[in-house]
């Protein structure tokens, strides 16, 4: 008998669930008793098509299917077989576990003898006596299944905490020992009842199924616990938003306490996080039976909502009547692609080549797009959802252009695009992409990490009009300058776009456009690139425009220049003996609960939402202001809310149907600052040094009494004779939504393809949040009693920090390559560093954790080159290579 | 069962190799199939392998002798047909019991034979149960995929019946194979557990499914985890597969099989992928070299060979194991 939790299913394919796995969900909606639609199709004897539902259950993310056919006017065990038959021939639905639900036995065995893989019976139980109950365990036994047992016994459904640990506890025992069932293919379902129902005896409902599940956690850790979520909220059917909040919040406290299986309808399920507070805060009363007014506050509230609710809603199609070339437009402006193929069809029988389709009606509605965007009333969101109905006409229209042989087609220029050498950021490339196709430019993106000679080649190739570059990490900048050097080798004239979020007017000035005598410009946004682009393409006024740009940028770098040397900076002696002094008598460091590297491969999304900071997501759109205000914000606010909106259902068909995977690898060691601004790394018995961390120590001259700190300064020295520790780690969100997203691009739809990295950004960063805050509470543990809410997280409330390499407190990317090594971020979860190292795939986040109270984040700044030789010396590199890897931050 | 889970423990045991490939030198006449116990049959005969046990014993008996002799520690009953279901083809569905009896009699006797003369190293029988000519799972109708030409009980009752046969014949283990329908499987995994405690007694079962083609499923759609996954309820000796794939096209099949399972793993190829006139042309020294590659990586417990293989084959298979020491048993 195995002594781990595993639950392994199989339909087509495996479902092994372990106790790390997350929330299991199950599909309901073929159920008869679950789904309206579905009953009726299977009453028409409809098979064909409730099946669909299947499908579009499997596809929504249901990882095991539920299937109940129990209902008064239905043949339970004939129409089981029919339809459980017709699953089996469709592997896309076939591929997943089946649950094979009904309360009568002879429905439940006839399932099981048409079934190939492993399904869950759902469910037997001590109703009808130990006799049966044990003889069904052992039957289910012989046909392969596993199976959920009710709390219920001869006696009646289990209604509070002791009754429903009386018959687990006996079911358990007659289950293992009698029918000998390994205990890690049950599934108890604990009964989830309605709370809120105005009856007293109600309002423990909730509160004993989370302490029953608790129980079974810990007396019967090997068994599963499950239950039918809906029920929970049934007193408030027909007002969703209060029922989508209540099945939330049950959850949130039901998978703490130990539920991992779930039956749930993913449309029905609100993200904790993103429920507003005061319906939080009622909802949760209830839930929790926090208060003796609990149901009265949130009905009155709920009528509130509902009131709400009723004064939006119906589509409005009346423009479905207006003329052909206004519903194209509408469409195009409004990102509606509903109707589309069916008018841009029509426009094609009219016109006289397909290609006037484009030219005519399809750029008289981008025009629109583009006057509107240009003029502030479209924000970017939107045009990138108009970019997806255009480029679904354009790819229907071209087999028809093809066939013409007609494919000439007028653009306004060509730009080829690429996120540079060694980095692998795109998001910000790809909108402004989308943005110049949109305006009628053929973009060529020749995607992440190209090395300069393919830029050159296809450029040639292509015969673009213009060459944009992208990048975000700072050795990212090197490439850009030597990209322009080449350019200038090799006799090119096309004017250079630089962009992404490390690039700035002043690098641009300073160290690209000196290398290149034609024209460079900075391009940090969407909007103003279409101006740009048009304004260097524009054959009269072109010649005009490149001279005063390249005047601009000389005024801007001599100015810079300037500005930068009355700055005075220290020698790197001078600044080591103005180094952050802590007073480390009285410091006393904690230790940590577990030394060493640590492994989690699978960190529960549901957690991280809690932890999501939304203001960069907005402003990878474009949409500056604070979160929450921006969604309230005058001019931004109904775009931002329609953004939320669609990264809301984005975020709940990730985390719900696993569409990607949160890996961390973090250890603690033991640690002591030596030789001014190393920290030397331990093994865990304290004798061998297992790495060197090399900081670096800002050098600008302090106003009196302000220290120039190295992030040494915040381990114990050596001589300070206390052992004092250092931490590191590096999470992924980046398994799986890379190939989600490549998806959306295959499938022309650019808007959830940015949608899904942007998100999945936002994810790394919840990681690295959750894991700084498990690391300070549990497995570091120096802030135990911590408690500190999304908002004060965000500000950085928390004691001790976690800087990362390449940010302002260790401008090094390098130190990167010696945290892999030590953490063995490779082999232990998959992420690589690429030449420039930068972390692949790109919605990673890794770095440091210092743990004294008095840590902060700070900037190094510039550092002279005294620092730069002595920082070569230390690390075991050669001169130029540190040069090359810290240049920008030296002082020119 | 003890004495077969010592060896195993020990060291790789070798299965036999093809019988129909065998028997096809033989070249029976439909009067030779017949015999005189069928002679006024109402159906012609001709191509009933199975049927041979009891009209010309001693062909059969003779090519399980060659295949002892090569060095197999484990033969197969003439019996991978001798369901009900797929005798029907034949009108002989009541002879099913009889059929069973007599070839595990027959491979019963000549294990004995060898075991008195080499009693270092015992033989065992084990007692074939094909998939039958039907499938559960899927429907042979492309019109009318809700269709299955035959029900879990049926083949149930079909298996036990078969089952029945051999063990009463004298079999040590059953051998559930060339499983392309993991339903078909599971309805005799069922009988089978039937008889277990009917008899109050551990029956050692084998059980060997089949990847049918480069997709790496079985013809029901299972990937090689599932498969194991749907069929590890009741306790096995072995797991693996056989035939469709020559050694090398199965080793990742294995692998995955190998990767996850609590039993001993089997793995009996074909000799090679057929050639276009249907034959097999795998040397036996071409065929134990890619075997090789399993005992190398410690995957299997026990190997053979499925069709197109001949003693020369077990003969060279069973010489290159001797050097290997087999996989590991993960106890749960």
């Amino acid at each position: 008998m195995s002594t781990t939790s595993i639950l392994k299913l199989s339909g087509l394919e495996p479902l092994v669930i372990t106790a790390q796995s997350n929330f299991v969900n199950v599909g309901e909606r073929t159920n008869v008793a679950g789904s309206k639609r579905f009953l009726r199709l299977i009453k028409e004897e409809k098979f064909e098509e409730a099946l669909s539902i299947a499908r579009e259950q499997v596809e929504n993310g249901a990882q095991v299917l539920d299937i109940n056919m129990d209902d008064g006017l239905i043949d339970g065990k004939q129409a089981m077989v029919r339809f459980l038959s017709l699953v089996m021939s469709e592997p896309d639905i076939a591929r997943v576990p089946i649950m094979i639900d009904s309360s009568k036995w002879e429905i439940l065995e006839a399932g099981l003898k048409v079934v190939q893989g492993k399904c869950v019976v759902n469910s037997i139980s001590l109703k009808e006596g130990e006799q049966e109950f044990i003889a069904q365990a052992r039957k289910i036994r012989r046909y392969g299944a596993a199976v959920v047992v009710m709390a219920f016994d001869e006696k009646g459904q289990a209604d509070n905490l002791e009754r429903r640990i009386e018959i687990v506890e006996r079911s358990y025992r007659l289950l293992t020992e009698q029918a000998k069932f390994p205990p890690e293919d049950i599934i108890f379902d604990l009964n989830i009842f309605p709370v809120a129902t105005g009856m007293e005896e109600h309002r423990r409902n909730s509160v004993d199924f989370i302490e029953a599940a608790r129980w079974v956690r810990q007396h019967l850790p090997l068994v599963h616990i499950s239950g039918g979520v809906s029920n929970v909220s049934f007193s408030f059917r027909g007002n969703n938003a209060v029922r989508e909040a209540m099945h939330s919040v049950f959850l949130y406290h039901a998978i703490r306490a130990g539920m991992n299986i779930g039956i749930v309808n993913p449309t029905l399920l609100q993200v904790y996080d993103e429920i507003p507070k005061d319906l939080l805060e009622y909802v949760e009363d209830v839930i929790l039976d926090r208060r003796d007014d609990a149901t009265e506050r949130l009905l009155e509230f709920a009528q509130t909502l509902k009131n709400q609710k009723q004064q939006k809603k119906e589509v409005d199609l009346s423009w479905r009547a207006e003329p052909l070339q206004e519903r194209i437009t509408r469409a195009l402006v409004k990102g509606i692609d509903q109707f589309i193929i069916e008018d841009i069809e029509e426009a094609r029988s009219q016109a006289a080549r397909p290609i006037d389709v484009i030219e005519g009606h399809l750029m008289t509605g981008m025009n629109v797009v583009g006057d509107l965007f240009g003029s502030g009333k479209m924000f970017l969101p939107q045009v990138v959802k108009s970019a997806r109905v255009m480029k679904k006409a354009v790819a229907y229209l071209l087999p028809f252009i093809e066939a013409t042989k007609d494919t000439k087609r007028e653009t306004a220029g060509k730009i080829l695009m690429a996120t540079v050498k060694g980095d692998v950021h795109d998001i910000g490339k790809n909108i402004v992409g989308v943005v110049l196709a949109c305006n009628n430019y053929e973009v060529i993106d020749l995607g992440v990490m190209v090395p300069p000679e393919k830029i050159i080649e296809q450029a040639r190739l292509h015969q673009v009009d213009m060459i944009g570059l992208s990048g975000l990490i700072t050795p990212s900048l090197d490439e850009m300058i030597h990209l322009a050097k080449e350019m200038q080798r090799q006799e090119f004239q096309l004017p250079l776009l630089i962009g992404g979020a490390t690039t700035s007017k002043a690098h641009t000035a300073v160290k690209i456009d000196p290398e290149y005598t034609h024209a460079v410009v900075h391009v940090n946004d969407a909007s103003r690139a279409v101006t740009v682009v048009g304004n260097l393409l524009q054959k009269e006024h072109q010649s005009t425009y490149i001279h005063n740009l390249k005047n601009e940028y000389q005024d801007f770098r001599q100015k810079f220049l300037k500005r930068t040397q009355h700055k005075e900076y220290l020698s790197l002696q001078q600044a080591r003996d103005n180094k952050l002094k802590l007073d480390w008598d009285q410091f006393t460091p904690v230790i940590p609960q577990r030394l060493g590297v640590q492994v989690i491969d699978d960190l529960p999304l549901e957690e991280l939402l809690a932890f999501l900071d939304w203001t960069p997501f907005f402003r990878s759109w474009d949409l500056h202001g604070k979160y929450p205000d921006i969604l309230q914000d005058k001019v931004v606010g109904q775009q931002a809310r329609a953004v939320f909106e669609d990264a809301r259902n984005m975020l709940q068909e990730l985390v719900l149907g696993k569409k990607l995977q949160a890996k961390a690898v973090f250890g603690l060691f033991p640690a002591n600052a030596v030789d001014g601004d190393d920290i030397q790394v331990l093994d865990d018995e304290k004798k061998k040094e297992i790495a060197r961390f090399h900081t670096l120590r800002q050098q600008l001259k302090k106003f009196q009494g302000k220290p120039n700190i190295a992030l040494a300064d915040y381990i114990a020295p050596k001589e300070s004779g206390k052992q004092d520790y250092i931490g590191c780690f590096c999470v992924s969100t980046g398994f799986g939504s890379d190939e989600l997203a490549r998806q959306y691009e295959e499938n022309l739809d650019d808007y959830n393809a940015i949608m899904v990295k942007a998100l999945a950004d936002r994810l790394a960063e919840a990681a690295a949040e959750y894991l700084h805050l498990q690391v300070r509470k549990h497995h570091w543990g120096y802030a135990s009693e911590e408690q500190l809410s999304n908002a004060e997280l965000i500000r950085e409330a928390y004691k001790g920090i976690r800087p990362a390499p390449g940010y302002p407190a260790c401008p090094d990317h390098l130190e990167k390559r010696t945290i892999w090594n030590l953490l063995e971020v490779s082999k232990n979860i998959g992420v690589e560093l690429t030449d420039s190292l930068a972390m692949w795939p790109a919605a990673s986040v890794s770095g440091y954790y210092f743990g004294h109270p008095d840590s902060r984040y700070f900037g190094v700044g510039k550092i002279k080159p005294d620092q730069v030789a002595d920082f070569a010396t230390r690390k075991g590199i050669t001169q130029q290579e540190a040069q090359r890897w810290l240049s920008p931050i030296i002082i020119s | 069962m003890n004495q077969l889970q010592q060896l195993l423990s020990r060291r790789i045991l070798i299965l036999d190799g093809a019988m129909g490939t065998m028997l096809q030198a033989y070249d029976f006449s439909e009067e030779d199939f017949r015999g005189d116990l069928f002679s006024h049959w109402e159906v012609p005969l001709k191509g009933n392998n199975d049927l041979l046990s009891l009209t010309q014993p001693a062909a059969i008996k003779t090519i399980h002798q060659e295949y002892l002799e090569a060095g197999a520690d484990i033969i197969e009953t003439n019996t991978f047909s001798s369901t009900r279901i797929a005798l029907a083809d034949y009108r002989l569905e009541d002879y099913a019991y009889q059929l069973n009896l007599e070839s595990a009699r027959l491979a019963r006797e000549a294990a004995q034979e060898y075991t008195a003369q080499t009693p270092d190293q015992p033989r065992f029988v084990a007692g074939a149960m094909g998939p039958t000519n039907k499938t559960a799972s899927l429907s042979p109708d492309v019109n009318n995929p809700g269709f299955r030409a035959i029900s879990f009980d049926q083949l149930r009752e079909a298996y036990y019946e078969q089952a029945k046969g051999l063990l009463d014949g004298g079999v040590d283990i059953l051998l559930v194979e060339t499983v392309f329908d993991t339903l078909n499987a599971k309805a005799a995994l069922f009988a089978i557990d039937q008889l277990q405690e009917e008899t109050q007694k551990a029956i050692p079962i084998m059980l060997s499914g089949t990847i049918t083609d480069a997709s790496g499923r079985t013809l029901s759609g299972q990937t090689p985890e599932a498969f194991l996954i749907s069929v590890e309820h009741i306790p096995l000796l072995s797991i693996g597969f056989n035939c469709a794939l020559g050694p090398r096209q199965l080793t990742p099949h294995i692998e995955a099989l190998a990767k996850n399972a609590s039993f001993c793993i089997s793995a009996y190829p074909n000799a090679g992928l057929p050639n276009a006139f249907g034959a097999y042309d795998q040397s036996p020294q071409e065929m134990a070299q890619e075997i090789e590659t399993y005992l190398q990586k410690e995957l299997v417990n026990i190997v053979g060979g499925c069709c197109g293989t001949t003693p020369e084959h077990i003969k060279a298979i069973s010489e290159v194991a001797k050097k290997y020491t087999p996989r590991p048993i993960k106890t749960q």
